[in-house]
């Protein structure tokens, strides 16, 4: 039984005592016998905090420790090795979640969060009373991360594990490596493209033999935890030999006779069921996209290659971390929004493989374009649909991609109806080289956006400019571009199956913006690149090299010290009925026969502190460590009192 | 919902760690307000919550029981459907022999990003609570 304890209660800033008289609370919480400290703190997690818990623990014998603040998911961490440091039990520190639980939940109603916080603090004060000091236990873990996504992302994260000794296996849904980068030429600033940041990567991850590469390949299902998932892979085949031969592959190409839109063009040209998005694309075997092909069999008559025996298969991958890099979908303007249907209205995306068609003219639909009109922020940061963020990279991208349409064919005006441009950082250079080329530049509020109309035959953009203090302009545009910015992947079979949290964005949440931005709540796994909101790629690199680094940090001993949270047995009362031998999912129990008594034995290192067991047994004789009845029933009744 | 906050019913929720908790976190970090005499207890596992547990807390005053349970997502395995299941069942024949109510003991499937489904849960069963009142 602790009897000097030390309660701190944190304000978050404001994100708790806003809504919760954190101060009451810290009153309330010192009236109770054996709270020896009770105090209120601006943010617990600060350094000073920290360091006045340690100093508490060691200068007046503080026994147990409840901080009163975030989830424990984000903090438990931080104060459980605060006390450690200070030389307590970490197991003799309680955490009290009053901020996602009580001041979030219940922001619209403060007496009554003040009243919730008062409870769930009593209510941790009472377990901590109960606690016992544990050590923790060993396991093994998986020295091998499995890498979701083959893009820039994902490639780049496998390489540097791979050369940190760690086995990777690199599972990509598509039949070829590279994601959106790989549809992209230049990129800004720079005359590297898309495609050759992507063969450099490929180059590298093939030329490392700690990385195995799936590609259209699915993960179907997930078992298992933290230094020991088990991972179900879906692989489809590609029906093409590994060893195929070049020339009669072009010529199956040419005789297919099926045509379908090309999503890797953005659906502005066509290509065959048999195919291959651009000819150095990697692994460089064309496949068979197996849910248009009419098998007419037409390729396999001039194509020895083709092999339709290849079957679907299921691996079973073992791994002790997973990390996400899944990627982005762009925003496919609603029917009618800003003029979305008309022929010449594009997104950025496909004006930019326009720009890749075009050689020395630019024409689209038989049309020669000279004017170009740029609508910025559709899809991002609106008013009435859902998605309220900022994409970040399409401001950059668009003044990028108006330089080089103008180097390309010279004779183009671009209009740019912006909202504020956000070339943040460096990339202010280029909105200042777009400016200086002749680009013009109006701006509307949220509430007026430029309006697009067909008169005549002619498209017209309409604007009242705020920066020639509202005067009604129009531009007769050849083209006009709508600046589309970054969505979730439509695609959620993945998030299904990781069970990875989303933010209000519906993009993956981290666990903590600032302190834990890789990591998320299922532990062991981290998420990089823009499956976790936009980033350009440098901004991708870096959250691919931190996950890389977290991940790492989770396998590499190849040992996890996990939590001693294991069933135990009370010898006096049991009297064997099997009953946890058969709840027990992992054989961790047996009978032994002690004192001419046979009982119930759990082997520590096999218990995985379930506690299914505990339910099942008449005798109550079987107690989970941190779950006590004491802990768990002194809970309940201070969260009643 | 119209219910007085004076009157509001007490329930307990036994969450897990890594599955329902999150999404109880995760419905507070989307604001989605809940009836704020929702108490948490976290434990491992949904199966691993015993019956006297859930008679104690009726005992000392709580009006209803709501288990978030793992569903098929709990990370120790798909037996923990059914007997999450049949731990449910045993308590309710026990409330029965004592005179609760057994429909105060509810149980659903939280998964880590069912965040609404809990809401909505917590005010249903709060409905029920106060009509039983």
């Amino acid at each position: 039984m602790k009897h000097k304890i030390g309660v701190y209660i944190c304000h978050c800033g404001g994100n708790i005592s806003d809504y919760v008289d954190v101060k009451r609370v810290a009153e309330e919480m010192a009236k109770i016998e054996g709270v020896e400290i009770s105090v209120d703190t601006i943010f617990a997690c600060a350094d000073s905090s920290q360091k006045q818990i340690a100093n508490d623990i060691k200068e007046k014998g503080i026994d147990g420790i409840v901080v009163a603040s975030c989830s424990p998911k984000l903090h438990y961490p931080t104060f459980s090795s605060v006390a450690e440091h200070a030389g307590l039990n970490k197991y003799n520190y309680v955490h009290a979640n009053i901020r996602e639980q009580c001041s979030w939940a219940h922001s619209d109603n403060k007496p009554k969060a003040t009243e919730k916080a008062i409870q769930i603090v009593k209510a941790a004060i009472a377990r901590v009373k109960e606690s016992e000091a544990l050590e923790t236990i060993e396991v093994d873990s998986q020295k091998i991360i499995a890498v979701i996504g083959a893009g820039v992302a994902g490639m780049r994260a496998a390489d540097e594990l791979a050369d940190l000794g760690i086995k990777v296996y690199l599972i990509e849904r598509e039949f070829f490596v590279g994601g959106r980068i790989a549809q992209l030429d230049y990129l800004c600033s720079t005359t590297e493209t898309g495609k050759e940041l992507v063969t450099r990567l490929y180059e590298k991850i093939m030329d490392n033999p700690n990385i195995t590469l799936f590609t259209g390949a699915e993960v179907i299902e997930k078992k298992g935890s933290i230094g020991n998932f088990n991972l179900k892979v879906k692989i489809t085949p590609r029906y093409i030999k590994n060893k195929c031969k070049k020339d009669e592959l072009l010529k199956a190409i040419e005789v297919c006779p099926v045509e379908v839109l090309d999503e890797f063009n953005f659906g502005i040209t066509k290509r065959k069921a048999i195919y291959k998005n651009f000819p150095s694309e990697y692994p460089q075997i064309p496949t068979i996209d197996s849910k248009n092909c009419t098998r007419c069999g037409e390729c396999e008559k001039v194509c020895s290659s083709i092999d339709f025996s290849q079957k679907e298969e299921v691996l079973d991958l073992s791994v002790g971390s997973i990390l996400v890099a899944t990627g982005f979908d762009p925003y496919t303007p609603k029917e009618n929004e800003f003029g979305w249907g008309i022929d010449n209205v594009v997104t950025l995306p496909q004006f930019r493989r326009i720009i890749n068609m075009c050689d020395d003219k630019l024409v689209y639909n038989g049309k020669k374009i000279k004017h170009i009109a740029y609508i910025y922020c559709v899809g991002s940061r609106q008013v009435d649909g859902e998605n309220k963020y900022c994409s970040r990279y399409c401001c950059t991208a668009t003044l990028y991609t108006s330089i080089l349409t103008k180097n390309k064919y010279k004779d183009v005006q671009s209009y740019h109806f912006t909202r504020g441009i956000r070339t943040y950082g460096k990339q202010e250079i280029v909105y200042d080289k777009s400016s200086r080329q002749g680009d013009i530049f109006l701006q509307s509020y949220e509430d007026e956006p430029p309006m697009i109309e067909q008169k005549k035959g002619k498209t017209i953009v309409k604007i009242n400019d705020i920066l020639t203090n509202k005067m009604e302009l129009e531009v007769e545009a050849d083209l006009v571009v709508l600046v589309t910015g970054i969505e979730p992947r439509k695609d959620t079979n993945i998030s299904e199956v990781l069970k990875i949290p989303k933010g209000r964005d519906k993009f993956y949440n981290e666990i903590h913006m600032k302190l834990r931005p890789v990591e998320t709540v299922i532990d062991g796994v981290t998420i990089a690149g823009a499956c976790q909101g936009p980033k350009n790629i440098m901004e991708s690199m870096n959250s691919a090299l931190s996950a890389a680094a977290k991940s790492y940090s989770i396998v590499n001993k190849g040992k996890l010290n996990l939590p001693p949270i294991i069933a135990v047995v009370n010898k006096e009362t049991c009297t064997w009925c099997n009953k946890c031998l058969d709840a027990c999912p992992y054989d961790a129990i047996s009978k032994i026969s002690e004192n001419g008594k046979d009982i119930a034995f759990v082997n520590e290192s096999v218990c995985k502190g379930c506690g299914m067991c505990l339910p099942v047994c008449e005798s109550d004789s079987l107690e989970l460590l941190g779950y006590t009845n004491h802990e768990i029933e002194n809970m309940i009744k201070a969260l009643v009192d | 919902m119209t219910v007085v906050n004076q009157n509001l019913p007490k329930i307990l929720v036994f969450s897990t760690e890594k599955i329902s908790d999150p999404a109880i976190d995760m419905a507070g970090l989307l604001k989605l307000h809940y009836p704020p005499k929702v108490y948490t207890i976290v434990v491992p596992c949904s199966s691993a919550i015993k019956p006297k547990w859930i008679l104690k807390a009726f005992e000392d005053g709580f009006d209803g029981v709501f288990i978030a349970a793992d569903g098929t997502d709990c990370p120790y395995g798909e037996s923990c459907v059914e007997k999450t299941s049949a731990l449910v069942q045993n308590t309710q024949d026990k409330m029965k022999t004592k005179g609760i109510e057994p429909a105060k003991l509810r149980m659903a499937a939280i998964c880590s990003v069912c965040s609404e489904a809990f809401v909505k849960q917590m005010k249903t069963f709060t409905e029920y609570l106060v009509n039983q009142q």
